[in-house]
C-alpha cells in the first residue's frame, strides 16, 4: 500500500531520513515510533507529500509520489486523512464549520445531509453540544477529537496520525487509543501513528517501526518489538539513560 | 578575498532563487484565480477587511495630507503671486503620485500586516497543510480572494483619498488662507486631465496586487513559531512598501 524506498531527506545539510526503507502494510495499523526530533513527523509528511524527497521514492498503490505533479498528487491525498499533533483545525472557524468545511468543499451534499453527517461524526468521536465553539475554546483532546471526526468525514482509506496523544493526561490519551482502534475496527482503514507512548502503543498496532538516526533500525509485531534485542529499541523502550541514544 | 567572492556569490544566488520563487507564487497565484473563481462570500468578508476597516486610516491621512499640501502650496504659490493655481497643485500631487503612493502604504501598514500575520499562524499551525491533506487547494482560499479584494479596493481607497485630500486642500487654502473658491476648482478643472485620473488608477490597482502578493508570500512562507511570523510580516511591509516605491517610480516615467 505505502512504501518508502531509499527516502533521503536533509534540512540545511543535516540528514533527517538517510535512506530509509519502510513497508506499511494495508489495512493495519502501523506504530512509528522513535526519540524526539528525529523526523517521525517529516517520515509522516512523506507519505502524503507535503515533503518532497531530495531522493528515493515514495510508493503509494503502485504510484511514486516522491515528485508528482500538484494535480495527480491531490488525487492520491484523496485516499488519505492526517490528524495533526495540534489537530490544525481553522481557527476562524467554529467545530461545526471545521468539520463541514471539507464535506462543503468537496461534495455536492444539501447542508441537512451535511449537517447531519457532522453530528454523527462528531457524535462517534464522544463530542455532542460543541458546534458553536472555535477550537481555542476546546481541551488538547477535544480538539484532536474534532480533527478526527473532519478526517473521518471523507472515509479515507488511510489515515496518518501524528503524535494523537502528545500533550494529553494518560486518562485521555489511553481514551484517544482506544477510539483510534475502535474507529479503525469500524472502518477498516489503513493508519499510521506516530507516537512515543510507550508501552500503550503496543495495545492498538498491528506492527511496530522504529526510527533512529534517519533508519527504521527494527519492525515487527508489538510482541517482536518489546522481545527485541537491538541495544536502541532496548533502551527506548526501558526509557533508561544508558544506551546508544543520546540526549540532546 | 575567495571567500568574500564566495560569499557574495552565494548571496546573490539566494536572492536570484527568492526572486524566482515570489514571481512563480504570482504566476501560480493569477493561474489560480483564472481557473477557479475565488469564492464570493471569501472575497467580499476581504474587500471589507482590507477596504471598508481601512476607511478610516485613509480618511485621516487623506484630510492631513490635503491640509499640508494647501498649506505649503499656498506660501509656495504666493511667492508667484499665483494662489490661484493653488487647486490645481493640490489636485495634481494628489491625483498623479499622493493619492496612490500614501493610500497603498497605509493599506500595507493596516491590512497587509495583518494579511501576513494571519497567513503565518495558519502554516504554522499547519492549517495550510490540513488544507492540502484534504486534497483542497490553499491558494483557492487563502491567497485569490485576497489578490482579487486588493486589486478591487486599491483603486476605491485611492479615489477616497485624492477626494478627501483635495477637499482637505480647500480647507486650508480657502477658508483659511483666503484663496478665492472658484479659482480653486476652476484651475482645478482646466489642468486635471482624463489621463491624470486613469494613471492614478493604474497605479493604485498595480499597488493593490504588490501588496497582496508580498504580504500573502511571505506569510505562505514564514518561518518557525511566533518569531517567524514576526519577522515575516516586518518583512512583508517593509518590502511591499519599498516595491510600491520603486514600481512608482517605473510606472510614473512610462505614464507620463
Amino acid at each position: 500500500m505505502i512504501r518508502l524506498v531509499d527516502v533521503e531527506k536533509s534540512f540545511n545539510e543535516q540528514v533527517v531520513l538517510n535512506r530509509l526503507t519502510l513497508e506499511i502494510p494495508e489495512g493495519q495499523i502501523t506504530a512509528v515510533i522513535g526519540p524526539s526530533g528525529v523526523g517521525k513527523s517529516v517520515l509522516l509528511k512523506h507519505m502524503i507529500g507535503l515533503l518532497r524527497p531530495d531522493r528515493g521514492q515514495v510508493i503509494v498503490d503502485g504510484e511514486d509520489i516522491a515528485f508528482m505533479g500538484r494535480r495527480q498528487l491531490n488525487r492520491v491525498r484523496e485516499k488519505f486523512g492526517m490528524l495533526f499533533q495540534n489537530a490544525a483545525l481553522f481557527d476562524s472557524m467554529t467545530v461545526f464549520e471545521n468539520v463541514a468545511f471539507p464535506l462543503e468543499e468537496k461534495t455536492g451534499l444539501s447542508s441537512a445531509v451535511i449537517r447531519d453527517q457532522v453530528h454523527e461524526a462528531l457524535e462517534h468521536v464522544g463530542l455532542t453540544g460543541v458546534d458553536s465553539k472555535y477550537p481555542d475554546e476546546l481541551s488538547g483532546g477535544m480538539k484532536k477529537r474534532v480533527g478526527l471526526a473532519r478526517v473521518l468525514l471523507l472515509n479515507p482509506r488511510i489515515i496518518l496520525f501524528d503524535e494523537p496523544t502528545t500533550g494529553l493526561d494518560p486518562i485521555i490519551c489511553r481514551a484517544t487509543h482506544q477510539l483510534i482502534k475502535d474507529t479503525h475496527a469500524r472502518f477498516g482503514f489503513t493508519a499510521v501513528v506516530i507516537s512515543h507512548e510507550i508501552p500503550e502503543i503496543f495495545d492498538i498496532s498491528d506492527r511496530v517501526a522504529m526510527l533512529y538516526r534517519g533508519e527504521i533500525v527494527e519492525t515487527g509485531t508489538p510482541a517482536e518489538i518489546q522481545r527485541s534485542d537491538h541495544p536502541v529499541v532496548r533502551q527506548f523502550i526501558n526509557g533508561s539513560l544508558e544506551g546508544p541514544i543520546h540526549l540532546i | 578575498m575567495r571567500s568574500i567572492v564566495e560569499k557574495l556569490g552565494a548571496l546573490t544566488i539566494r536572492l536570484i532563487r527568492e526572486m524566482g520563487r515570489m514571481v512563480n507564487f504570482l504566476l501560480y497565484a493569477v493561474y489560480i484565480m483564472a481557473r477557479t473563481p475565488a469564492k464570493p462570500f471569501h472575497t467580499i468578508k476581504q474587500v471589507h477587511f482590507i477596504g471598508a476597516k481601512s476607511f478610516f486610516v485613509i480618511f485621516l491621512t487623506a484630510s492631513f495630507t490635503g491640509m499640508v499640501l494647501g498649506l505649503q502650496g499656498y506660501y509656495t504659490l504666493a511667492k508667484f503671486g499665483s494662489e490661484g493655481l493653488l487647486g490645481s497643485a493640490v489636485a495634481l500631487a494628489l491625483i498623479r503620485e499622493l493619492g496612490p503612493v500614501l493610500s497603498a502604504l497605509m493599506v500595507t501598514g493596516r491590512a497587509g500586516s495583518a494579511i501576513t500575520a494571519e497567513i503565518g499562524i495558519m502554516r504554522i499551525s499547519e492549517q495550510i497543510d490540513a488544507l492540502e491533506t484534504m486534497a483542497l487547494e490553499p491558494f483557492k482560499y487563502l491567497i485569490s480572494p485576497k489578490l482579487l479584494a486588493a486589486m478591487v479596493v486599491l483603486p476605491l481607497l485611492c479615489s477616497i483619498f485624492d477626494v478627501v485630500g483635495i477637499w482637505g486642500g480647500y480647507l486650508v487654502g480657502v477658508k483659511l488662507l483666503g484663496v478665492n473658491p472658484g479659482a480653486y476648482f476652476h484651475e482645478m478643472e482646466k489642468s486635471v486631465e482624463w489621463k491624470d485620473v486613469y494613471s492614478g488608477i493604474l497605479k493604485s490597482l498595480s499597488f493593490g496586487v504588490i501588496i497582496a502578493w508580498i504580504c500573502c508570500y511571505k506569510g505562505f512562507n514564514a518561518g518557525h513559531g511566533a518569531e517567524g511570523v514576526s519577522r515575516a510580516t516586518t518583512a512583508a511591509v517593509v518590502m511591499a512598501s519599498v516595491l510600491i516605491l520603486i514600481w512608482d517610480y517605473f510606472l510614473t516615467s512610462v505614464l507620463l
